[in-house]
């Protein structure tokens, strides 16, 4: 049923919310104030290294009739790709370089590397998505108006495609990008006209077919001859640029962890529980360096979602300090290795094809969505959150979490 | 024909001093789409991007103490067909950040001639102009904004001129004076127009010879060029310049076109003057700096709300300076309320113009650049 009181969830008290966004707001300010020379110079030469990348497997696949230049092309294309449309479009757009004041690296003037126009995407991603984070109902984000990612989605009959429609997503996924601004979730229950999805499909067309026609037109027709092989090249890119942008964004929102909210929550939210939804809603996932920079930074989901316009390069800074927050607060940090994010998000998708009647846990109790019901739903546990008097600790959220797996352990033993 | 606008259209807005460049760029750029070749090429070699105009700092050469000229080699797509007096906008990073002025250029347009100067004079509070003067190495690489500005001599120049310049408010009325040099040499002998001289008289205000920015340049000028009488006020000396007095100095001062810069002060008497003699058609002048009178607004809060961003300014903050420190992209040209390229409506509140102290209000369109919050109000930015 998703979470509605986000304070007796998160096992916080009024002035410990406070805190927290009064602790989250410090962060902000201290990365606000020391933005300086090294982060321009790392986005300028981010810049430089996709631009170079680009040019150069541009360049190796007029001789794609060979075939190693066929696999560095793909590979230097496909990578190019992957920072251009994470590391550079997605942040820039999000205005994290805004600062600079430079028009070239502007969130209103970048244009990215894929079929979604910048200025859909800034509506759908940068507003809704990022404001109305895993409100059920609110955010889009929330299965893309065609997966069912939550128990708290309705089941239709048509849900039954959902691990089908998902592969499709993967592997399509930059058209399923630029077609979410459609919001069909909305068309169909009427929110939005017919006329206006038409009027956004038209831009989406003209820059579907700009993009297209560079890599399956122009760039195969420069390669004369090897026109074939330079045609299955850029498929190739685009693939691997597909599926590893998907892997990053589901890897984000949809492992276990990742909690979902109500529509009642977020009218009674202000800036600090705002803060506390977006850490309740994201899920990491390890990285080292390379892996953070080829999820465009989006390996710290959460820190993203709490600071969606700071600098990428210093989220992981931030996070130190995220982490420790949790630890004070003992708050969930939702992490893990990028399969076994993967793996608990395909759970999740497979699982709910089905509908509720066939699933065992409750909608306020379930890997996927839970609410602070949850808590109340199990005889025997402890309701009490705050400092415990005997050991001095804090007994949160993640405590309470741990106790609530022990029982189940332990009603499945006996 | 649809072809050619065809072409064109991906380099639409880019500036391109041959039309037959932006076909090619055009063309190019649906193989580099979302981006234009010059987004590739500009890493080569920095100059080679008509997006943003750009420049190279070549020289840095002292004038005197406080003032230096700072010649800039420029890139693609700037245009050199620009008029004596006019400005340009400089676009200088430091500490990671862009940061923008305008200032006189100071050489006369040559389209053989790929620089331009600007010469600049470290002021107190002038960040980016003693960064210019003392800090700036050759090779730096800057921003450029087209030239522009109303400051400037018609085609033909009248007959009878009238120079009054203070401090560096000499940059404008130099290139001027420069480009007159240059078409009278050019018109071979010193005739212009109807075979008649032009015949100049200059009166520059500085506190001392030291302190006179091209002084020599002037006094050789003047020693050449008999139809051109340069007058040096030397404030430390004789004390301020005095507009009530140029009545005598100048006997006739009715019949000449009069161009002036120097501080807000000083052209705010000579306008003064000027109206009170019934004359005003005949004064032009150029404010380098916004006159930041007492009419400062009470400061107060100003939201962007598309980007979302909100800051408390005093009352001497501009809107413009404002929403740069927040990263907010307004438009902006000389920034010093004259060029009305920065002009936005107001979404909701009061703001104040801080040259006159006047209040607009929601709904009305507000020149970013010299108009400051007055209680609260909010720009959709």
């Amino acid at each position: 049923m998703a979470i509605t009181d986000i304070d007796v969830y998160a096992h916080l008290t009024e002035s410990d919310v406070e805190t927290l966004g009064a602790e989250l707001d410090a962060i902000r300010r201290d990365i606000e104030e020391s933005r300086g020379v090294d982060d321009a110079r790392y986005i300028h030469r981010t810049i430089a290294l996709q631009r170079g990348l680009a040019a150069g497997g541009r360049v190796v696949l007029l001789f794609s009739n060979h075939k190693p230049a066929w696999l560095v092309g793909t590979a230097l294309l496909s990578t190019a790709k992957i920072i251009e449309n994470m590391e550079l479009g997605h942040n820039v757009m999000h205005g994290q370089w805004d600062w600079m004041n430079d028009p070239e690296i502007h969130s209103s003037s970048w244009e990215w590397d894929t079929t979604c126009p910048s200025v859909q995407w800034k509506h759908s991603h940068n507003y809704i998505h990022h404001k109305y984070t895993n409100i059920v109902g609110m955010d889009d984000d929330v299965g893309y108006g065609i997966l069912r990612v939550t128990r708290d989605q309705r089941w239709e009959w048509w849900n039954v495609g959902n691990p089908l429609y998902n592969a499709l997503l993967a592997v399509f996924f930059q058209h399923g990008v630029a077609l979410h601004h459609l919001e069909v979730a909305k068309l169909r229950t009427g929110q939005k006209t017919y006329r206006q999805a038409l009027k956004d499909l038209r831009l989406i067309g003209v820059k579907e077919v700009r993009q297209n026609a560079k890599d399956y037109f122009i760039y195969p027709l420069a390669s004369g001859p090897n026109w074939k092989t330079s045609l299955t090249a850029n498929l190739t890119a685009n693939l691997i640029r597909n599926l590893w942008a998907y892997m990053v964004i589901f890897c984000g929102h949809f492992p276990d962890g990742a909690e979902k909210f109500t529509t009642d929550e977020f009218e009674n939210e202000d800036r600090p529980r705002w803060y506390l939804r977006q850490m309740l809603g994201s899920a990491n996932f390890r990285a080292g360096p390379l892996m953070r920079f080829f999820s465009g930074n989006l390996s710290h989901q959460i820190e993203h979602h709490l600071f969606p316009d700071l600098p990428s390069n210093r989220y992981e800074e931030i996070a130190v300090r995220v982490r420790a927050l949790c630890d004070k607060y003992d708050l969930p940090y939702t992490t893990g290795s990028l399969p076994g994010q993967y793996l608990l998000t395909f759970r999740t998708i497979a699982k709910l094809s089905l509908p509720n009647a066939l699933l065992r846990a409750s909608a306020d109790d379930a890997p996927e969505t839970a609410s602070e019901l949850r808590f109340d739903v199990r005889g025997g546990l402890k309701r009490h959150f705050g400092v415990d008097p005997a050991t001095g600790r804090r007994r949160g959220l993640r405590t309470a979490l741990r106790e609530l797996a022990d029982s189940r352990v332990a009603a499945t033993q006996t | 024909m649809d072809l050619l606008r065809w072409s064109t259209r991906p380099a639409r807005d880019v500036e391109a001093v041959s039309p037959r460049t932006n076909v090619i760029r055009g063309l190019l750029a649906r193989a580099t789409t979302p981006l234009l070749p010059d987004d590739y090429l500009h890493l080569i070699n920095p100059l080679w991007s008509a997006r943003e105009l750009r420049g190279r700092i070549v020289d840095v050469r002292r004038e005197t103490a406080d003032s230096a000229t700072v010649t800039i080699e420029t890139g693609w797509g700037f245009s050199h067909e620009y008029a004596a007096g006019q400005y340009v906008g400089i676009g200088l990073m430091v500490g990671g950040r862009w940061h923008w002025r305008s200032y006189s250029l100071t050489s006369i347009g040559d389209p053989d001639d790929k620089r331009i100067s600007i010469t600049v004079k470290a002021t107190r509070d002038g960040f980016l102009s003693s960064h210019l003067v003392d800090g700036v190495e050759p090779g730096t690489v800057v921003r450029l904004a087209a030239p522009r500005g109303d400051f400037r001599l018609p085609d033909p120049p009248p007959g009878k001129i009238l120079f009054l310049t203070a401090g560096s408010g000499i940059t404008p009325v130099m290139a001027m004076l420069r480009s007159l040099r240059r078409e009278m040499s050019e018109r071979d002998g010193a005739t212009v127009e109807d075979g008649a001289t032009v015949d100049i008289v200059h009166i520059h205000s500085a506190p001392t010879r030291d302190d006179a920015i091209f002084l020599d340049e002037l006094e050789q000028l003047a020693a050449q060029w008999p139809s051109y009488r340069l007058t040096l006020h030397l404030t430390s000396s004789a004390g301020k310049l005095d507009p009530e007095s140029l009545g005598e100095d100048v006997a006739d001062l009715a019949d000449r076109q009069c161009w002036a810069c120097g501080p807000a002060k000083f052209l705010d008497a000579l306008e003064k003057l000027f109206d009170h003699e019934g004359l005003e058609e005949q004064l032009h002048v150029e404010r380098f700096a916004i006159a930041r009178t007492d009419h400062g607004g009470e400061g107060g809060r100003l939201t962007f709300s598309v980007s979302d961003k909100s800051i408390d300014i005093d009352g001497a903050t501009t809107i413009l300076e404002a929403g740069e420190s927040l990263g907010v992209q307004l438009p902006f040209g000389c920034r010093m309320g004259i060029c009305q390229t920065c002009v936005v409506p107001l979404a909701t509140g009061y703001v104040r113009d801080l040259r006159t102290g006047e209040e607009r209000r929601e709904g009305e369109r507000i020149q970013t650049c010299i108009s400051t919050v007055s209680g609260e109000c909010s720009i959709d930015m």
